[in-house]
């Protein structure tokens, strides 16, 4: 159990931790998500007592940190994948740490064998891959066989085969009881191992929730309606009180609708469709619109109070291109296409068929791009 | 807390599995020996040729020790990489999540790599001193005359202080390049000038260097050298504050900034 309490760290006049508070439960995964720069790898080193926290508090089983006599048999963290002296093997470096915390050196055998680095452990790791330094790191965080277990972005320069190992081992070690607390900044590598969710973005708690809800409440579902007979399908849908988006290929779009009850209307109507289909928005999207709101969020408060000109996106709100701003077919938004004001255009959806392209991502927001 | 007897072995595991260790430490025996030895046996054979001043104040002792000039730089190498190792390879983030009590972590490194410094230190002194004696042969003194064996016991601890000062100053500056680009040219150029300089080497002669290299004269005004206004203990006191204060600085730093 981890629990952090206020947690702020200051760099100069950037903010970098915010008054961030949340509970790091064990028995299952927690994600911990952000855009790169949001404060996820700060909090970890606060988490580790390597920086020093501005304000707020970290505790690890009810302890500081630098209470714990021998913490790398409570927590075992992968930090930066190279941290390791690379003129020493494999074996060397894993032995050093073992042998401050107590753990026999039979133990570092074991964990190369784990994740799989037995053949290489008498070689420097200097010439290790960038994928053999990040399993070199999860072999240390395993060393004292902890009960809290934290990765810092462990996908990172793995191959397929080793994010897969990784995947399994972190849901394995949750499975066990553990607490394991690991950091991404992709939505889609979340989705598939943690149970919980910790958002965060400029470093301010964003969202502390169970995955099962966040897909819930933040997943747009919508129904996709395609219709030779387009013009008679918009108002026969208007008609029956459906709100109609159209999308490219002459694709409509009802938000909150069932395929079945759609299917029902049009057959009612004697009407030819060539498409109906549920669809649900990607994790990405909504990830992506959830933060891409913090960073807008931090630039009014830096402004005159209240919501400035530029558009503010509601949660859950979908953000699709205005009919009447309708790009085309065109792969994004055009520059300088778009107003300073008013609802922006987001990126017009790809070619029909896949899922609707995602909202703004960050960048596309600044107002004065392209201009 | 953390064990004190498992991170003392922590530490030496560290130590004595990178071979910069073995490098530094005998080149530092390597060069010390060898200079002095160059040394006393020029002047075992010019010996005629020196100034009469200097024929009367020849400490034979500190002669076998000239090297030490230059071989004090691998000790300073030694122990700017012990720490700087740490910060340059990010090792160090790994060590202080594993020993996170900074004072302990800290002071067990120096204790493990300065009795090391010590051990080689010792072993190239009387090295030194037997070769250097050999070759200026009727020059020469023994170990039985008043003060040599304090001065030969002195060089292994001279040695010693230079590598823990050294890591002090890595402690602080957190950069092998930053510390070794500011030790080398002071212990080998800066200090070396000042303290020919008439003006300066008032100031020059209070440098750790300087101050801690007076156990190594048997004669106080050895080689007609400057008097000291302290003698050969009191050098290498100065010496040691130089060091404690380095340690200090070193400790707040680690303390106080982020890893």
């Amino acid at each position: 159990m981890i629990e952090i309490e206020r947690l702020t760290k200051r760099y100069g006049r950037k903010l970098a931790v915010d008054d961030l508070s949340f509970q790091v439960r064990p028995g299952v995964v927690t994600g911990f998500l952000g855009p790169n720069g949001a404060g996820k790898s700060t909090t970890m080193r606060m988490m580790l007592d390597l920086d020093n926290p501005t304000g707020g508090s970290v505790r690890i089983d009810g302890r500081h940190y630098r209470e714990l006599a021998e913490p790398l048999k409570h927590i075992g963290a992968l930090l930066e994948a190279k941290s390791m002296h690379g003129g020493r093997t494999a074996y060397n470096n894993l032995l050093c740490l073992a042998q401050s915390n107590r753990i026999p050196a039979s133990r570092v055998s074991e964990v190369l064998e784990m994740v799989g680095l037995t053949a290489v452990a008498k070689k420097k790791t200097k010439g290790f891959s960038l994928g053999m330094g990040q399993r070199l790191g999860i072999a240390s965080a395993l060393l004292g066989d902890p009960e809290i277990l934290m990765f810092d972005e462990p996908v990172n320069g793995l191959d397929p085969e080793g994010i897969h190992w990784i995947r399994n081992l972190m849901k394995a070690l949750a499975h066990e009881g553990r607490t394991v607390f690991v950091s991404s900044h992709l939505m889609s590598e979340m989705a598939l191992t943690a149970d919980h969710l910790i958002v965060i973005g400029q470093g301010r708690l964003l969202a502390d929730t169970s995955m099962a809800e966040f897909i819930h409440e933040n997943s747009r579902s919508f129904a996709r309606l395609r219709s030779p007979d387009r013009e008679r399908l918009r108002d026969v849908l208007h008609a029956a009180g459906f709100t109609a988006v159209e999308a490219a290929d002459g694709v409509l779009e009802i938000d909150g609708a069932t395929t079945e009850e759609l299917g029902e209307l049009a057959a009612r109507e004697g009407l030819v469709l060539h498409e109906l289909s549920a669809q649900r928005a990607s994790l990405e999207e909504a990830f992506m619109r959830m933060t891409a709101q913090s960073v807008e969020y931090h630039a009014h408060s830096n402004g005159a109070h209240g919501p400035g000109p530029g558009p503010v996106q509601g949660w859950g709100q979908p953000q699709r291109p205005a009919p009447g701003h309708l790009p085309g077919a065109g792969p994004g938004p055009e520059p300088g296409s778009g107003p300073a004001s008013g609802p922006g255009p987001g990126p017009a959806p790809g070619t029909g068929g896949g899922l609707p392209a995602a909202g703004p991502r960050w960048g596309e927001r600044r107002p004065d791009e392209g201009a | 807390m953390a064990s004190i007897p498992a991170v003392l072995r922590s530490e030496w595991t560290k130590i004595r599995t990178v071979s910069s260790t073995t490098w530094t430490l005998i080149s530092a025996l390597v060069v010390t020996v060898a200079l002095g030895a160059a040394l006393s046996a020029l002047l075992s054979s010019t010996f005629d040729e020196l100034p009469p001043t200097q024929q009367a104040t020849f400490d034979p002792t500190f002669t076998s020790f000239s090297g030490m000039a230059l071989g004090q730089l691998a000790m300073v190498v030694f122990g700017v990489l012990v720490i700087g190792s740490e910060y340059g390879s990010g090792m160090i983030r790994n060590s202080l999540a594993a020993v996170p009590q900074r004072a302990t972590f800290l002071f067990s490194k120096v204790l493990v790599a300065g009795v090391l410094a010590l051990v080689v230190g010792l072993v190239t002194g009387f090295l030194a001193f037997f070769l250097g004696q050999a070759l200026l042969g009727d020059h020469g003194t023994t170990l039985g005359e008043p003060n040599v064996l304090r001065a030969v016991v002195g060089s292994g601890l001279y040695m010693a202080l230079i590598a823990v000062f050294s890591m002090g100053v890595a402690a602080m500056l957190r950069s092998s390049m930053l510390s070794l680009g500011i030790l080398m040219p002071f212990f080998f150029l800066v200090s070396q000038i000042l303290s020919a300089v008439p003006v300066a080497k008032k100031v020059a002669r209070y440098f750790p260097d300087q101050a801690g290299s007076k156990i190594m004269q048997v004669l106080p005004d050895a080689m007609d050298s400057a008097k000291a206004p302290y003698g050969p203990w009191g050098g290498l006191g100065i010496m040691a504050l130089w060091v404690v204060a380095a340690l200090v600085g070193g400790y707040v730093v680690l303390k106080k900034r982020d890893a």
